[in-house]
């Protein structure tokens, strides 16, 4: 007697919570495997628009979860859906749907098809959030979605190889898509964005994954802030895209012959400002790039900072600090079509006699040892001695080698306030 | 044997080039790390003043101490002692006296300044380029009579290991671009206590621009514990060979 009436009062508890928490008009389903309904689907199944679905803790094994209609399908206390490596957990078929607090687990694996922990079908307003996927083979796939909020979610993968495993975030010719908070880790890429616009992908962490932590193709009118993506197989890598922009994000300890801060290919009309790049092989490496403009950025104890091909054009460098990097730029040819200004150099040598805190004479980032290198990497190995420390020298002195008009003209004496 | 290294040692400290070279190397260490506020920054300009002056004062100091005492060693000869220990005992005092005047001068500092494992690389590398090069001016002094002629040779070789080495790496680096030729060059730095010492040090600092692909093989090579081990054998080599030629010489030399 007492038993039942605490449920009843839990219930209504939960009933009135739920119930002002959407509308109060739509209804709430309860699923779970102490109730009278058992499953998820069938939940699903009596739901009406605009209804919660209310799942409970446990494991759920009921292989490929169709939401065709407008609802909430709602965990509570992170309720665990198996896909026993064999199915797509959840498909998303319908606009306006929610799913919130699962444990999505084990997708199945395919190289025919992209199989994915929780997926959209050309939907719009869509919402997943606080969800944690392990060991899925896409994380998350937005196919044709818009006006979509991906947020607080947890993605973990373990692939051991490229072709053995997904993205975590995978969008596809999305519109107006909101990423934010979430976490990816070990996946092929961490975020991959194709033909998908005027999204924002904020204060996500990219950590470890396979290739790149972020990836984006022919994604224009997308901005990027306050991101961390550290210890990728390759870094970052966006191409063939305009108007981006880049802000307050961290690259970091990104290692490898071909890893990078940040590869830019074919980027136009773009803004990188107040990034951190720290410790990475090469920290930004342009090529085909062009109107970029790369602002108050710090690149500390990068191998390279700036990677600049001659096919790269009026970019715009400028404010950045420059701080122990192994090399600040190279270049790998004499052609300059970019311009440099007020950049803090710490190898920059010079003096400022009237005080104005610009530098008097122009610095000149790249230096003979990085074109050799450039050309014979494992020349890398006579770094730092003292034939090249002297041929380093007498190239600065009267510049043969090195291109001549690469210059900062009003290098800044002290690092630039950020 | 223990005497006489005793009366070398303290022969070596008292002489006033010995004072000045620890004063030069402790205002020189200090004031580095005084100037660069980033001790990473002190390191890598502390780096090239030691593959530089160590070795130099090394060889040459150890060559000229060596002629100079041509007759105290006649005397010791004359005494009831091996030749062996007398040409041991000057080994031993040179490398001593000029070690613990690297550690005096540049080892405290670095280890005030720079408390981490490339400071220690680089205390590590400091001494045992002294003794590199002690054993290789005594090679050089044992088998050259003529005093000027002796230090002409060491001086050549210091040339050799601190410059003209790098350019015939250098120049057979572009020869042979076409192959793949990093392992070679693994093999090759071997050949030079300074490059040596430069690699493991350098694989500390510039460690991001030394992931590319030929960088990943140095790391590989140098970062892993059997590679470092492998660099402190051929450093041991490096003196221990020099040094048991130049007593094998000294042995039936006609004094």
């Amino acid at each position: 007697m007492l038993k039942t009436t605490q449920n009843i009062v839990l219930l209504l508890c939960l009933w009135l919570t739920a119930g002002l928490a959407t509308q109060l008009l739509a209804g709430t389903i309860r699923v779970g495997k102490m109730r009278a309904i058992k499953s998820i689907r069938t939940g699903i199944g009596i739901a009406k628009s605009g209804d919660t679905v209310l799942v409970d803790k446990g494991l759920y094994r009921e292989g490929n979860i169709i939401i065709d209609k407008p609802i909430h399908l709602t965990g509570m206390q992170r309720p665990v859906l198996d896909g026993q490596n064999k199915y797509e957990i959840i498909s998303i078929k319908s606009d306006h749907v929610t799913v919130d607090g699962f444990v999505v687990k084990a997708s199945g694996q395919s190289s025919m098809q992209d199989i994915a922990g929780i997926r959209i079908y050309n939907k719009r307003d869509v919402t997943i959030k606080n969800n944690i996927l392990e060991d899925n083979f896409f994380g998350i796939y937005l196919q044709q979605a818009h006006n979509c909020l991906i947020t607080g979610n947890k993605l973990r993968a373990h692939g051991k190889a490229e072709h053995l495993i997904g993205n975590g975030i995978h969008s596809w010719k999305s519109d107006s898509l909101t990423i934010k908070g979430n976490r990816i880790e070990g996946h092929r890429d961490g975020i991959y964005l194709e033909f998908t616009t005027n999204t924002q992908v904020r204060q996500n962490t990219s950590h470890g994954n396979l290739r790149y932590g972020l990836h984006f193709m022919f994604a224009h009118h997308n901005t990027y802030t306050h991101n961390t993506f550290s210890s990728n197989g390759a870094g970052v890598a966006v191409m063939y895209t305009h108007h981006v922009h880049m802000k307050n994000n961290i690259f970091k300890d990104n290692w490898g012959d071909s890893a990078y801060g940040i590869l830019l290919k074919e980027i136009s009309d773009s803004d990188i400002e107040n990034n951190r790049f720290e410790a990475n092989t090469s920290a930004i490496f342009m090529e085909g790039a062009s109107r970029v403009r790369i602002k108050n950025n710090i690149f500390n104890a990068n191998g390279w900072a700036l990677k600049i091909q001659a096919s790269c054009m009026e970019n715009q460098i400028e404010k950045n600090n420059f701080l122990g990097n192994t090399f600040d730029v190279a270049t790998n040819s004499s052609l300059v079509l970019n311009t440099f200004d007020s950049n803090y150099w710490d190898k920059y040598e010079g003096y400022d006699l009237d005080k104005n805190g610009i530098g008097d004479i122009p610095y000149r980032p790249v230096s003979l040892y990085s074109m050799i290198v450039e050309r014979f990497p494992p020349a890398m190995i006579l770094f730092r001695s003292f034939m090249v420390t002297l041929l380093d020298r007498t190239e600065k002195m009267i510049p043969g080698m090195t291109p001549e008009q690469l210059k900062d003209s009003t290098p800044a004496m002290k690092p630039v306030q950020l | 044997m223990k005497k006489m290294i005793k009366y070398i040692v303290a022969d070596i400290l008292q002489s006033r080039i010995m004072i000045a070279y620890t004063i030069i190397l402790l205002v020189i260490s200090f004031s580095v790390f005084a100037i660069e506020d980033n001790p990473a920054k002190g390191i890598l300009s502390l780096l090239n003043i030691i593959l530089f002056i160590v070795p130099l004062v090394s060889i040459i100091f150890s060559t000229i101490y060596i002629y100079n005492s041509s007759e105290f060693i006649e005397l010791l000869v004359s005494q009831p002692l091996q030749r062996n220990a007398i040409w041991l005992s000057m080994f031993a005092g040179l490398s001593l006296s000029l070690s613990l005047a690297f550690l005096l001068g540049s080892g405290i500092v670095i280890l005030v300044y720079a408390w981490s494992a490339t400071g220690f690389i680089m205390l590590a590398s400091g001494i045992l380029l002294s003794n590199v090069f002690v054993a290789v001016s005594l090679l050089a002094s044992v088998r050259i009579r003529d005093k000027a002629r002796g230090i002409g040779a060491a001086i050549m070789l210091w040339l050799y290991f601190a410059m003209l080495f790098d350019t015939l790496v250098l120049f057979l680096l572009l020869q042979f671009s076409d192959y793949p030729i990093e392992n070679s060059v693994v093999a090759l730095t071997a050949l030079n206590p300074i490059d040596l010492s430069r690699v493991l040090i350098l694989l500390r600092i510039d460690v991001s621009a030394m992931m590319g692909y030929t960088g990943a093989i140095f790391r590989d090579f140098f970062g892993s514990t059997s590679g470092m081990l492998i660099a402190l054998a051929m450093m041991l080599t490096w003196i221990g060979l020099p040094a048991y030629i130049s007593t094998a010489r000294f042995r039936s030399k006609d004094l």
